[in-house]
Order: C-alpha cells, then sequence, then structure tokens
C-alpha cells in the first residue's frame, strides 16, 4: 500500500512539473477564455501612504479584450493607475507576443515561476512574472514592470469561481508617487499631528485590495459603463 | 438686561449696514457656487493635477468628487478669512458708535453698571456672528448640497488627503460652524476692546482688520522661529481649528475610522485659547470703560 501511494504521489508530481511554460499557460489561458464579460460586487480597501479613505463598496465591470471599470456608485473611490492590470486576460491577450521561461517551481508553495518577456521591443510591458498553480490551473501571484507606469503586483485567492480563473480576493501593488501641496494653497490648521517624516526619495508603493463577492459572468455589460 | 439685549439686537437689525455683511456673503457664495457650476471641472482637474501620476479620474469620480459639502467646505475656506471684516463693522461700532452719535452718556443713566453695558454689547455682537454663521450655513452647505448633491469629502492637505464617507460629513460641519462663532466671537471681543478705546468707529473697524491681517499673516508665514514662539499665542492660528473636525483618524492600513477626529485635544486646545482671548479682550474692555471720562 505505502509503495502504491508513493508511485501515485510520483507520478502526480511528474505530471504536474512535466508541464512545459506553454501547456501551463494554455490551461489558465483556456479558463480566462470562458469569461467574455462581469459584473462582480467587492469591497475596496485602498493603503497608499498619503490617503485616508474608507472601505468602499463597490461594482467592477469587465468586457473583452480589455475594458474593466471599477465603479464606486454611492460614494468616491481613488482607483490607481494601470488598474486594469487586475484583470489576468491583460497578460494574455496577444499569446504569440511574448517568449515563456520557466524559473521552476518556488520554493515554499511549489507554484510555477515563469516570465513572460514581450518579443515587440516597443511593448508597454517590459517584463511579467507569474506564479501558476499548476494543480489548480490558476495564476496565484503575478508581477508586470511597463515603461510609463513602474511594476504593478498581483496576489490573488480563489474560492467559488476558480473554475473561470477569476479571483474571490485580488491584492493589487503599485507605484505611488510623493504627495505635496503647498500650504499656502491649503491653509492646513497646524494641529501637530500632521508632521510626517521626510521623504526618503525611494518610490512608494500603494495597495487596493478587492474581496469580491456576486460574479454576474457573462451575462453582458453596457457599453455606457465604460466611458 | 433681557430687554436691554433686546434693544441692542434692535440696533444692529435696524441698521442698513449690517445687512451689507448678509448681502456680501450672499453674494460672495453664489459666485463660487456659480462659478463651480459652470467651471468645476477646471477646479476639479486643478486639484487633482498632483495625484494624476498615481491615480486614473473618470468623469463619474470628478463629478461624485465636486458635491455640494467640497462646495462648502471651499467657501468656508474663502470666507472665515474675510468674515473678521464683517464682524468688525458690527461690534467696532457698539461703543465707538454710540460716542461719535453723542447717545453713550445717554445710555449709561440707564440703571445698569458700565460692565453689564459692555456685556450687552458683546452678547449682542455675539448673536449677530451667530446669525451670518447660520445664514452661511444655509447659503454655502444646504445651498450647496442642494444645487451639487451630497457625496464623499475629500479633504486635500499640504502632506495628504483625508476622505470621509458622506453620512459621516453633517455633523462634522455642525462642530465647524459652532467653532468657527467662537473664532468670530474672539473677533468680536477684540473690536469691542478697540471700540472702547475711540470716539469714532472707523478706527477700531479698521484697526480689528489690521490685526487679524497682521496676525493671519505671521500664522501663515513658514519661520521656523515663529512656530514655537509667536504661532501658537496668535488667536488667529487657531481660528482655522474648525478644519480640525474634517481630519479624520485611520487604521494602520489607512482605512478612515468613521466618526474620529485625528487631534481632537489640539481642537479643545485651541477652543480654550480663544475662550482665553475673548475673557481676555473682554476683560480689558470692562477694565478700561469703567475708568474711562464718558464725554459724549
Amino acid at each position: 500500500m505505502k509503495h502504491i501511494v508513493t508511485a501515485l504521489f510520483l507520478l502526480l508530481t511528474l505530471s504536474v512539473y512535466g508541464q512545459t511554460p506553454t501547456e501551463l499557460v494554455t490551461a489558465v489561458k483556456s479558463k480566462l477564455d470562458r469569461v467574455t464579460n462581469y459584473c462582480a460586487s467587492g469591497k475596496m480597501k485602498t493603503n497608499v501612504l498619503f490617503l485616508k479613505a474608507p472601505i468602499a463598496s463597490v461594482q467592477v465591470y469587465f468586457k473583452k479584450p480589455n475594458q474593466l471599470r471599477i465603479l464606486n456608485e454611492k460614494g468616491i473611490s481613488f482607483i490607481p493607475k494601470g488598474s486594469m492590470n487586475m484583470d489576468l486576460s491583460q497578460l494574455f491577450i496577444d499569446p504569440s507576443g511574448f517568449d515563456l521561461l520557466d524559473l521552476g517551481a518556488d520554493a515554499k508553495t511549489g507554484w510555477r515561476i515563469i516570465k513572460l518577456l514581450p518579443r515587440d521591443p516597443n511593448s508597454e510591458v517590459v517584463l511579467s512574472t507569474i506564479y501558476v498553480d499548476a494543480k489548480a490551473g490558476l495564476i496565484r501571484r503575478s508581477s508586470t514592470t511597463t515603461r510609463e507606469n513602474g511594476t504593478f503586483e498581483l496576489e490573488l485567492s480563489y474560492g467559488a469561481y476558480a473554475e473561470y480563473g477569476l479571483a474571490d480576493k485580488v491584492i493589487f501593488t503599485f507605484n505611488s508617487q510623493e504627495y505635496k501641496l503647498p500650504k499656502g494653497v491649503t491653509f492646513d490648521y497646524d494641529d501637530g499631528s500632521g508632521k510626517k517624516a521626510p521623504s526618503d526619495g525611494k518610490p512608494k508603493k500603494g495597495r487596493v485590495e478587492i474581496q469580491y463577492s456576486n460574479y454576474q459572468i457573462n451575462k453582458g455589460v453596457p457599453e455606457s459603463v465604460f466611458r | 438686561m433681557l430687554a436691554l439685549l433686546w434693544i441692542e439686537l434692535n440696533k444692529i437689525f435696524r441698521r442698513p449696514r449690517t445687512y451689507i455683511a448678509f448681502g456680501a456673503m450672499a453674494a460672495i457664495v453664489w459666485l463660487i457656487q456659480l462659478a463651480l457650476y459652470f467651471d468645476g471641472q477646471a477646479y476639479v482637474d486643478l486639484m487633482l493635477s498632483n495625484l494624476s501620476g498615481a491615480f486614473e479620474f473618470s468623469e463619474v469620480f470628478k463629478k461624485q468628487l465636486l458635491n455640494g459639502y467640497l462646495i462648502c467646505f471651499v467657501i468656508l475656506n474663502t470666507l472665515l478669512i474675510q468674515m473678521p471684516l464683517l464682524v468688525a463693522l458690527v461690534a467696532g461700532d457698539a461703543i465707538a458708535g454710540e460716542a461719535s452719535q453723542g447717545t453713550l452718556r445717554f445710555q449709561l443713566t440707564r440703571p445698569i453698571s458700565r460692565s453689564q453695558l459692555i456685556l450687552i454689547k458683546f452678547a449682542a455682537s455675539a448673536m449677530y456672528v451667530i446669525a451670518l454663521l447660520i445664514w452661511l450655513a444655509l447659503l454655502a452647505l444646504a445651498g450647496s448640497v442642494l444645487l451639487f448633491g451630497m457625496n464623499d469629502l475629500v479633504v486635500l492637505r499640504s502632506t495628504g488627503i483625508d476622505q470621509m464617507q458622506s453620512d459621516d460629513v453633517l455633523w462634522r460641519y455642525l462642530a465647524a460652524f459652532g467653532f468657527a462663532s467662537m473664532a468670530l466671537i474672539t473677533v468680536a471681543a477684540l473690536s469691542l476692546l478697540l471700540s472702547v478705546l475711540a470716539d469714532n468707529p472707523i478706527g477700531p473697524i479698521i484697526a480689528t482688520m489690521s490685526v487679524v491681517i497682521v496676525f493671519t499673516i505671521l500664522s501663515e508665514l513658514n519661520i521656523p522661529l515663529y512656530d514655537t514662539t509667536v504661532k501658537p499665542w496668535l488667536f488667529t492660528t487657531h481660528m482655522v481649528a474648525w478644519k480640525g473636525f474634517f481630519y479624520v483618524q485611520a487604521d494602520a492600513e489607512g482605512t478612515t475610522l468613521r466618526g474620529s477626529i485625528e487631534n481632537l485635544p489640539a481642537i479643545m486646545r485651541s477652543l480654550g485659547i480663544l475662550v482665553g482671548y475673548i475673557i481676555l479682550f473682554l476683560g480689558t474692555a470692562i477694565y478700561i470703560f469703567k475708568r474711562k471720562d464718558i464725554l459724549t
């Protein structure tokens, strides 16, 4: 019995690690391709050094190939630049447009690390790295470096909509800039608590976390939402 | 005392010049509302220009941002600096106006002490201030909400942005207007003190404005020497503490804490300093007036 279990484990391991990067990406993409549009409710938490914002109830709309809109219908939400990258299918809009580089498995999680190198030298994306859960056929983490907007990182947790490759929770990390307005413009009240340490000049990271619920998949999304 | 206060209020509100303040405020508020109604987009673009590198701002976002609460904040920012002049127009006239008209001596023939007369004049000026602020609240808050609707309030500070949900804003305005009334009553007390020293209302009105302008400039100057020595003791530094009600606390992840105030003790300290100034100005006015030789 022990030998059978060991043999099965080895077989499974081989089958998982035996997949080429192309096969893995194809498996992931085939899940994402099942979704042509969706609308989801979500709770959005924004964490940027200079911004104090409440948790927002948002609606996230997506339509292929590359339309994504986060709307807060009741209040105001600061949406980071590059939020389009929250949708994973953006990585594979042009599957033949990049070379794949297999970096093996992550030591802790066992996720396969694959680098996507764009073939077009003028591509806005310089480099993408995805961490693929080969067993589930899902991307668990990604990092995309762009020419104009810095680096975006995604961390994804899946639940009820994993079969569509849609995450229940997305953590989106982005480069946020310094913020400063002259006191002569804002006429601040100096209450003694607004004094912050001087900037160290290093790029700051902002974070947006969306907890999704109630996806409506392939039910149609009006074009007016994206205007 | 109440009868005398009623007479004083009658005097104030029967003068046409009293309504200059109400008219001027209405004109300024309506002009700001009109400008933002038709060209608010340009104002919002200017507001957000520093953030356009990190965030994307849709047309919907800009419309939501330019709501009645924000407009009211902009108006208060503009008007509460100018309002001391309007307060001085009335409070500066309280004693010096009577002196110039030759009615002060007659007033003192009534069976009240000089201290009581000053306190009544002060109470009447304070009620005028409160009436002015209620008028401002109607125009700037109720008017803007009617015109532009309600939404979350985003307050831009020199080092960051504070956002609060729309149902967490109204009480802040009530607190801010309450605080602003104390700030303007401080100006009224100063004006009354200067009014005691003069026999013509023009002098106290101009002197009050001069003091407020000089102190405001000192309060806004970024000179380290003044930051710890002079600024904390200028009443103008504390007059803007109403804004403290719109500075919110956040948790470790930057999420606004509903109903929070970033530094309530600082606001209370500012309030204490303003009350101290009111007592100082009023006490000095009473002290001088009791010893003053009233000739007219």
